[in-house]
């Protein structure tokens, strides 16, 4: 195997230097890439495809019938607008939390950093369970909003909102910390010699460096917001028209048996994800690109 | 879970002297807006699991969970992620070496299709499994024929659970090794070592931590999925339910004692993998202050 | 994370040792919500009865969840060799789309293969203080109530057809239905998935003024958790939930349990599963067996069935839940 493979490596490089630009003696190009292929197409994209095979029993007008159905294109609204508005809060909160942790000294702040990721690491059901208890009229927070301010957050669409918020804030404060970490504070210095003040320092040459970041975590956490299912079903309440998430809408098919109705949203929606992730990852190379012209 | 998030731990936790140029109120609201808010939405969900799973003393929670059913579970559960997080590392670093040490057409596209399992809703991810396995699905009836259960069976959350943690390791090295380069392997390749050898001595060593810290999220994820698993188990009592699923059978059997323990394992885990991640950051730190001195 | 593996590890090795040591037969029964507990005691019974009677050692597995996803399982694939379900349109889905059993079910176990029926009740809180007697309070503005969503929920559909027969025979009309059950459900607030989550909701959220359910599932939440905080109110008219059993034929002939399955659905049939099924609040078809005390807590009600008001489960899924059907344009914005 060892053998093999440096064997192999050696009779390639012939063609590897044709593709490779550098690295021209790196062993494992083959093994490795083709192990790649294999094992996503296995388990990703043979998987994936299921999802647009199923949806090709359909024809044309009935998968545009399904997806421009009323009810599906207002689970699609309430999807789209609860994720906007979850990824909207938690990137304003989270852009502060990150700038306290990188900025400032205080008591506990390890402990508060460490617990950022919980959300990750947390099963959703669990937090589905846990949020609809605190946020409900009678749980802790519920109550008090409830009292003070006359609000009711769970079982509507700002209980959807809440369970995204809790969702996406690791995703903004794991991109923008590091960002604002490498955040040359000599540019800060420079223009603060120069007469400028701290909202202009911020404004003109702090924000504009760290903006990418944050939009790339805004961007990553409405990805995961539309299609985040275990968590938002406890507090959301389910109405039609009002509170019912795209997920949901194709579990209800599923459960009515309407496989192809099913898969066509999830294939949607599938897309949808897709093109997230591509401008998530141009968002990415034009910041490594940013910081690599500082 | 994303990749710059991954990609730069936190590193550099002290304040930087030119913080203290803001004035003292801005950094007391800030800190204050933060704290609050981590309290509101990381905090307050923690302890509630706590309290409810302990709401009848330390005797109810311990027997909740020695019943044979919650056992079976924490037995799948462990048993799911021994499957998945090898079978995921191995990919993981395949795919990190292959998209950082070599060009070739195609490799920003191969990156965000590895992604993909990220942004795709949990609902799909148990669907399409089910499109495949099903007894309706493409390889139903071979299945049936030949006596094979996957779906509502073990293999069945096993590949479910595969590909939710798909991306975890491979999208933690891939930024590490990028920034990492690739002349120090290449040094120890022109010196005559094997590809294997400067691997395990060159590159394993350099990227030990990250690997680590991927494979605790991975295995977090891992342990935790409800949704995609949800779908594929069937929750066949004793036999399909891994915990986040006896989490909700409990919790719909008015045994909320019941479900609130199984659930504070997960939050449990999750804080052990927190912790966890914390010193692999602090070791990798150091690990790198170390070699930059040297 | 070594302790980790070296724990899955452990764990693998006994799991093997476990399978190999699982030479005795096992049944597997996929049901709906609200039948945990009966069929936890009942196959515990039927174990000791079947060892008794032929020596063997069996076990049986229960999977249960909401009728729509239970029967879409089975249908998928899930290894039912009984299924006890909500209603006889879900077992007739798996005869339809799955072939797994003949379509002439029903016919092959006493009384149309139910064991037992149960109702439609109302739950409130401690007082009533909304005052709810009938279906027509449901309606009241103001008035909060709680059902499950009747297109994934075997007894939301049962919720939704009580009130809708309810306002046909006293408001008159399918138009006066439709308005009725539009009304109802502007009243909603939450739609869980299946029976159990609207319970919790109700009970353990505090949400709502009402819930409707199912009259087994209100006694048993009562009994659990509920005593004290709410009251069970009994319409005088309301729909006969009719829940039948089937064996699933091919799954027990692939499996071997022919025998075993047919010896467990018919011990439900028998004096101790009537008995057993009158304890857990379900309406045993031969209530002489039962225990008096226990059919005592049953009041009397006007009761109709789906096939006297609304002809066949097809018809009604047709008509009311299918997608753009009524239930969906009552909805309609």
């Amino acid at each position: 195997m060892l053998l093999g493979e440096t064997v192999t490596s050696q009779r390639c490089t012939a063609l590897k230097s044709k593709i490779m630009r550098q690295s021209y003696i790196m062993p494992g190009f083959r093994p490795t890439l083709g192990f790649t292929l294999l094992y996503l197409g296995l388990v990703v994209l043979i998987p994936l495809s299921t999802l647009v095979f199923k949806s090709l029993t359909l024809s044309w007008d009935d998968y545009v019938h399904i997806i421009t159905s009323k009810r599906v294109l207002a689970s699609f609204r309430v999807s789209f607008v609860t994720s906007l508005l979850g990824a909207a809060v938690a990137s304003v909160f989270g852009f502060i939390i990150a700038w306290t942790f990188v900025r400032y000294n205080f008591i506990g702040k390890r402990i508060l950093d460490a617990l950022i990721d919980l959300p990750f690491a947390l099963p959703t059901a669990v937090a589905g369970i846990v949020l609809a208890t605190i946020y409900q009229p009678s749980g802790y927070i519920g109550r008090l909003l409830m009292q003070t301010l006359g609000v009711k957050v769970a079982y509507n669409p700002t209980g959807i909102v809440i369970a995204l918020i809790f969702i996406s804030l690791p995703f903004v404060v794991r991109t923008v910390q590091p960002v604002l970490q490498e955040f040359d504070t000599k540019m800060e210095e420079a223009a603060s010699t120069l007469g400028a003040n701290k909202l202009q320092i911020f404004i003109k040459i702090i924000f504009p460096n760290v903006f990418p970041a944050l939009l790339t975590g805004f961007a990553l956490a409405f990805a995961r917001g539309v299609g985040e299912y275990g968590s938002v079903i406890f507090i959301a309440g389910n109405i039609p028209y009002v509170s019912e998430i795209v997920p949901l809408m194709i579990i209800t098919k599923l459960e009515q048996y309407e496989y192809a109705g099913a898969t066509a949203i999830a294939l949607t929606l599938l897309i949808i994800s897709f093109i997230l992730l591509l401008v998530i990852n141009l968002l990415q190379h034009w910041i490594r690109k940013q910081s690599g012209q500082l | 879970m994303n990749a710059i998030a991954l990609a730069k731990p936190t590193a550099k936790l002290d304040a930087s002297p030119e913080a203290l140029l803001d004035p003292p109120w801005v950094r007391w609201l800030l800190i204050l807006i933060s704290v609050s808010f981590i309290f509101l939405f990381l905090c307050l969900p923690l302890a509630s699991v706590m309290v409810e799973a302990f709401a009848k003393g330390v005797d109810a929670y311990l027997s909740t969970l020695a019943i044979p059913d919650a056992q079976s579970a924490i037995g799948l559960t462990l048993l799911t992620a021994f499957a998945t997080v090898p079978l995921n590392t191995i990919f993981g670093v395949a795919a990190a070496w292959c998209i950082t040490r070599f060009e070739f057409p195609g490799k920003s596209f191969l990156t965000t299709l590895i992604d993909l399992p990220f942004s795709v809703s949990p609902v799909i991810s148990g669907l399409i499994f089910v499109l495949l396995f099903g007894a309706q699905g493409w390889f139903g009836g071979w299945l049936a024929e030949h006596d094979i259960k996957i779906i509502f069976a073990v293999p069945g959350i096993i590949l479910a659970t595969l590909f939710i943690t798909f991306p975890f390791v491979a999208r933690e090295l891939i930024p590490l090794m990028q920034e990492m380069g690739s002349e120090e392997e290449e040094a120890a390749l022109s010196l005559g070592a094997s590809g294997w050898r400067t691997f395990f001595l060159i590159t394993v060593p350099n990227i030990k931590w990250g690997l680590l810290y991927g494979v605790l999220l991975c295995n977090a994820r891992a342990m935790g999925e409800f949704g995609a698993v949800s779908v594929v188990s069937g929750h066949i009592r004793g036999l399909t339910n891994t915990l986040p699923l006896h989490v909700e059978v409990s919790y719909n059997e008015y045994d909320f004692v019941a479900a609130f323990a199984s659930a504070s394992i997960l939050a449990g885990l999750a804080i052990v993998t927190l912790v966890l991640k914390s010193f692999l950051e602090w070791k990798q730190h150091n690990d790198r202050q170390l070699s930059d001195v040297l | 994370m070594r302790f980790n593996l070296l724990q899955a590890g452990l764990l693998l090795a006994s799991l093997m040792l476990i399978d190999t040591a699982q030479a005795e037969r096992t049944l597997l029964n996929v049901s709906y919500d609200p039948t945990r507990e009966l069929y936890q005691e009942f196959n515990t019974e039927f174990i000791k009865f079947w060892k008794a009677k032929t020596g063997e050692d069996v076990q049986v597995q229960q999977s249960h969840g909401g009728g729509g996803k239970q029967t879409r399982a089975v249908i998928d694939g899930l290894e039912a060799d009984v299924v006890t379900l909500a209603l006889s349109g879900d077992i007739d889905q798996i005869s339809e789309r799955a072939g797994l059993l003949p379509k002439d079910w029903q016919t092959r176990l006493p009384n149309n293969s139910l064991p037992y029926t149960s109702t439609i009740v109302f739950l409130v809180r401690k007082g009533n203080p909304k005052g709810i007697k009938n279906w027509d309070d449901l309606i009241k503005p103001g008035v909060s109530v709680i059902t499950p969503n009747p297109k994934t929920s075997g007894g939301a559909r049962y919720n939704y057809l009580a009130a809708w027969a309810f306002a046909e025979k006293n408001l008159g009309g399918k138009e006066a239905a439709k308005e009725f059950v539009k009304k109802l459900y502007k009243n909603v607030p939450v739609l869980d998935s299946g029976a159990r989550g609207s319970t919790t909701t109700f009970i353990q959220r505090g949400l709502g003024d009402v819930l409707i359910t199912w009259e087994n599932e209100a006694f048993l939440a009562l009994k659990e958790i509920g005593a004290g905080d709410v009251e069970e109110v009994v319409p005088p008219f309301s729909i006969k939930a009719e829940t039948p059993v089937a064996l699933i034929d091919k799954v027990v002939k692939k499996n071997g349990n022919e025998d075993l399955a047919k010896a467990y659905l018919d011990y439900l049939f028998s004096p101790v599963g009537q008995k057993l099924a009158a304890k857990h609040f379900y309406r045993p078809y031969q209530p002489e067996h039962a225990n008096p005390e226990d059919i005592k807590r049953f009041p009397k009600l006007e009761l109709f069935t789906v096939a006297d008001k609304f002809g066949s489960w097809a018809q009604v899924q047709k008509e009311h839940f299918d997608d753009d059907a009524i239930f969906d344009q009552i909805y309609t914005p």
